[in-house]
Order: C-alpha cells, then structure tokens, then sequence
C-alpha cells in the first residue's frame, strides 16, 4: 500500500485544516459526488427506515409474486410481501452490519498498527504474527462455520467479520506510522517531552488518517458484500430483512418474477458502488502523484 | 533460489497453519451443548453418557484434546459428517472437483482478462478507452456474484437461451468421452465467467496502477534516455509492474474458492457448494470445520507459492 510519503511531507501537525481540503477535493470528481450521494442516501435510508417504509417486512399478503406498481412500488414476493418495505429494512440491517464491523475492525487495526509501528521491536513483531496469522484464515468460511454453529445473530456476525477484518488496515497504519515517527515534528515534539501515547493521537494518528480512511473504505464495502453472500446462503438473523435472503428467495422465481431478484440485488451493487466510488476519490485525492501523470497527458 | 529463502517461507507457513487449527478446536469448544449428551441421546444413563464421553476423549484436560485433535487431522481423519452420514473427506474429495474446476477456468480469465485491459487501459491514461474500463471495473468489483449470475441467467439463459439455465451436465443424454467433456465445457462458460468479473474488475485496476507507477520511474526514463526501444523499456517495467498482480494471487484464490460456493447455489453446480449450504443449515459441525481447514490450507499454500514466485521475480525479495 502505498499513498507515497509526499502526501505527508507537509510538515507540522496538520489537523482538521486537510482534512477538509481533502473532502472538498473528494468533492470535486464526478465519482467523489456520485459517492458521496450514493452513500448518503443509503444511509437516510438505513436510518429513516421506519419512517420511509413503516411495518414489518415480513409481514405476508395474499398479493403475491405482483409486478410493481403504484401499489407496491417494486412489487411482492412470492409470500405477498411488499419487497419496496422489505428491501427498505434490508439496507438498514446490512448498514447496521457494517458500521458495527467497520468500527470494531478500524479501532483494532488502528491500535495494533499504530502501536506496532511505534514501538517496534518485539511488540512490532508479535503484532505482525498476529496479523499474518488472522490474514491466513478465509473470513467468509470462518463466518460461515460461527453462524452455523452458533446463533445467527446480528451480533455473531459482528463479531466474526470484526475480528477479523482489521489485517489490512494494521499494516498499512503500521507503515505510515513507520514513516512519520522519524519526521521532524515528531522527534522535536518528542524532545520537549511529550509522551507516547499523546504523540501517537496529537501527530500520528492525524497524519494516518487519510491513508486508513481509504482502506476503511474499501473493507466496508468487503463487509457489505459478506453479509449479503452469508445471508444468501441462508446465514442470515431470523428477525432481521437481509437484501441476500431477498436476492436468495429469488431465485425460484427468476423467469415469473424478475422484480423479486433485480431490486434487492442492485440495492447492494448500490451500496458497495458508493462505498467504493469515494474511497476512489479519496485515493486520487491523496495521491499527487497520480494527478501528475493526469496533468502530463 | 536460495535455501534458505525457500526454507524461512516454508516454514513460515507453520504458524498460520497451528493458528487455524486452534481456532478451530475452540469454536468447537465454546460450542453451547455436551456433545456426549447429544450422541448418547436424551435417555441415555449417566454411565453411558460417561462412556460416550470418555470414547470420545471428552474427559481428558483441554490441552490433550486439542493434541489428539491435531494429531487426527494430520492423519487426515476429519470425522463423519452427520449430514451426509460419510466420512467428511470422502464428501469434500467427491464434491471438490467441480469447484477446482469452475474457480481454475475463473483464475485463469480473470489473469488472462485482467493483464490484458489493464495494461491496454494504461497506455493512454485517462482516454476514452481507459475510462470505460475504469468505471467498468468499478461496477464490476461492486456488484454481488451471486446477483450477476442471476441476472445473467435471466438474459442469457431463459430469455435468449444461449446457455444451459443449470447444472454440470445434461442428464438427458449419457454422454461419454470428448462429448461429455464438451458438455461440461458448455455448462462452464457462464458460471466461470460470471466468477471472474469481479476478480477481471480488481486485476484491471491493480495492473493499469502498476503499468502507470512504474512508467514514471526513474529507470524507465535511464532507459528511454539511453534510447534504448519503447518495446525494450516497456519489458523491464513489465517485470517490476507485475508484482502485485502476484501478490494478490493468495488472496485471490480465497476469493474465488468463496465467490464459487456462493455461486453453486445459484447454477445448482455439484460443487462444495451444496455441502457447505446443507452443513450449514443442519448445523453440521465436522464438515464444517473440515471445509473450513481444507479452504485454509489451500490459501496459506496459495500463498506460499505467491512468496515463493515473488522471491523468483524479485530478487530483492530474497534478502529480507
């Protein structure tokens, strides 16, 4: 991984000032906006779901397997449930999963590297281990053997894919910190005698943060994608609307009733497109050098 | 290439390998219920329940277990599989052929598809054509597999019948010899191909990135100075620009191995995939956990070997 040191060369702890530079940057391509959109979106959907689409979204009509309509806005399943409601609550469970995974993996990742990468020596090298060996084991069957040994509850599942999704974003904050702990104004704050961990929020972490909010980003969208795959296969929380179950409900149903296949799935492609297109922007945003390349052509 | 190289990678493998056989046993064991109980049956008495037990080394200090754990697995004694009521090897060893296969033609596509469009799309970056494969790419890499294959079975198979709608073979007609294989082929195309997209979606962009990084070396510009021909300094950058396309090659095949599974369910292939969806569903433990060691081997040797082939392409490499 390798947002080149440039981008960090501007020295001085730079704090909220980037940051905002860098969204307004993010802002500025067509794919930063159409990110930004999309995932917006997703998330007043995720998060105004009962009020968009109030009810249960299990709850079954004898209106079954009807195209869209004024009525029924992406039409019913076979069961006569209403799929606009069902895919409504299908985003905000498949949000919910996310953010809960998203910020247990990013806190551990963000710890163990920065911490690896501070410390070195023998913490470093134990950390490593760590990651190598949580890397080695195939998450999805992992999530796969958890929930179908335990309770297939949000919960489970949150914990799964939390632990074990934080490998990359380690290592990459590992190296950055590598790379900013020699810098000047880090050893001169150093010197006049602030302490580890204060020099590891106030200087490091502001500094990491651009390149980890990147691979965040793109393991976010992973996320999105393995609860979806998991909940297809049948792996899904009982009380919960997955868009996988929905997509999985389909498929028995594909040349009578396209609708029930075509809205939930592309609620997902949706949301993984969004996801990406900003940790897309944000990549181009950081990497100067690329827009070099852009410039010379 | 050097021993010693090859030596320290072997047995860095190691780790992983005790790592996931840990796990593994502790799931297990942190499993709500006494399995003792479970076989014994519910009338059983205390003794036989103790028996039932102590046959299964259940009475003996968690340490122990997890030795004579690791022991049977090295035998390559998995257990039986509850769901299938055969020994868990014998349903991974019939079933895993038809994956191997649809993830191999996948792998090979998506390598084949993704070097060729990514470099074509670095030659003029930000043209008309790299564009178009850019955000290609990026709605590829979005878009769930098992959703693709719907949707591609629903244009492609029952709208315009080009392809078989499921299955590894006709079973109408009892093909043999080169028709037979024809007819896996036929049946093949669409499932491997939909596999790949993603896979063709990823090594697109991490080619074109490479091609791109690479360009603006010093080295390559040594050698345009020197003039050496475009072809001729486009070949070193090649080599130096390949190196993350074999870095992901590990990861890849988890990828592959996982998007199959999911996919089977969709193409009804006779693959690993209906197994672990039965297993899964009947909370099938052995086979489970069978799958699940079997999967991880498979990727921390496909990593091995990714080393192994980095180490030959850079030399660098070698001396870390």
């Amino acid at each position: 991984m390798s947002v080149d040191s440039e981008v960090l060369e501007t020295e001085g702890p730079p704090g909220t000032r980037r940051s905002r530079s860098v969204l307004r940057r993010v802002a500025a391509r067509p794919a930063g906006v159409a990110g930004l959109v999309l995932t917006g979106s997703v998330a007043l959907v995720a998060l105004l779901a009962d009020r968009i689409a109030p009810g249960d979204p299990f709850q079954v009509t004898p209106t079954a397997l009807r195209p869209p309509s004024s009525v029924h806005l992406l039409g019913t399943d076979n069961m006569g449930r209403d799929l606009f409601r069902a895919v409504v609550h299908g985003v905000r469970t498949s949000t919910t999963v996310v953010v809960w995974v998203t910020g247990l993996s990013a806190m551990i990742g963000l710890a163990a590297g920065a911490v690896a990468g501070y410390l070195g020596g023998a913490v470093d090298r134990l950390l490593l281990r760590a990651t190598e060996l949580v890397q080695s084991i195939p998450r999805f069957f992992l999530a796969l053997l958890v929930l179908s040994v335990f309770d297939r509850s949000l919960r489970n599942l949150v914990l799964v894919l939390g632990f074990t999704s934080w490998t990359l974003l380690a290592r990459v904050v590992r190296a950055e910190t590598l790379s900013i702990r020699t810098r000047g104004f880090v050893e001169s704050s150093r010197s006049s005698g602030a302490t580890g961990s204060r020099i590891l929020l106030r200087h490091v972490l502001p500094n990491v943060f651009p390149t980890a909010a990147v691979v965040v980003a793109l393991g976010a969208s992973r996320v999105v994608l393995l609860e979806a795959g998991l909940a297809f296969l049948g792996l899904s929380d009982q009380n919960q609307m997955s868009l996988g179950l929905l997509v999985n409900n389909a498929q028995n149903y594909l040349d009578q009733a396209w609708w029930m296949s075509v809205f939930p799935g592309s609620a997902i492609a949706f949301m993984v497109l969004g996801i990406n297109f900003v940790a897309d922007a944000l990549t181009d945003a950081l990497n100067p050098l690329l827009e070099r390349t852009e410039a010379a052509t | 290439m050097g021993f010693t190289y090859f030596a320290r990678r072997v047995v860095g493998t190691l780790p992983p390998l005790f790592g996931v056989l840990l796990l593994t046993f502790l799931i297990v064991h942190a499993v709500p219920g006494d399995p003792a109980l479970l076989l014994a049956g519910e009338e059983a008495s205390v003794e036989r329940v103790q028996e039932v037990r102590r046959d299964l080394g259940l009475d003996r200090p968690l340490p122990q277990q997890f030795v004579s754990y690791v022991g049977r697995v090295t035998r390559g004694d998995l257990g039986t599989s509850f769901s299938q009521s055969k020994p868990v090897t014998a349903v991974i060893g019939e079933r895993i052929g038809p994956t191997l296969l649809l993830s191999g033609t996948a792998m090979f596509i998506s390598t084949t598809l993704g070097l060729v469009l990514g470099s074509a799309a670095a030659r003029r970056p930000n043209g008309r054509f790299d564009l178009v494969v850019n955000t290609a790419s990026l709605v590829g890499y979005a878009i769930p597999t098992f959703w693709l294959a719907q949707m591609a079975v629903l244009l492609l198979s029952v709208r315009l019948g080009l392809f078989p709608i499921l299955g590894y073979t006709d079973a109408r007609r009892q093909l043999t010899g080169i028709d037979h294989a024809a007819d896996i082929a036929y049946h093949l195309i669409l499932p491997a191909t939909v596999l790949a997209v993603s896979e063709i979606a990823l090594l697109t962009r991490v080619v074109r990135t490479g091609v791109l990084q690479q360009s603006g070396r010093e080295y390559v510009r040594t050698a345009r100075a020197k003039g050496l021909t475009e072809e001729r300094v486009s070949s070193h950058a090649r080599r130096n620009a390949l190196l993350p396309v074999v870095t992901l090659i590990g990861a890849r095949v988890g990828f592959l191995v996982s998007g199959a599974v999911v996919l089977e369910a969709v193409f009804s292939w006779p693959g690993l995939g209906t197994v672990i969806t039965t297993a899964a569903q009947q909370a099938d433990r052995n086979t489970m956990i069978g799958l699940v060691l079997v999967i991880a081997v498979s990727v921390i040797l496909a990593n091995l070997v990714t080393d192994l082939l980095y180490g030959w392409i850079d030399p660098r490499v070698r001396r870390l």
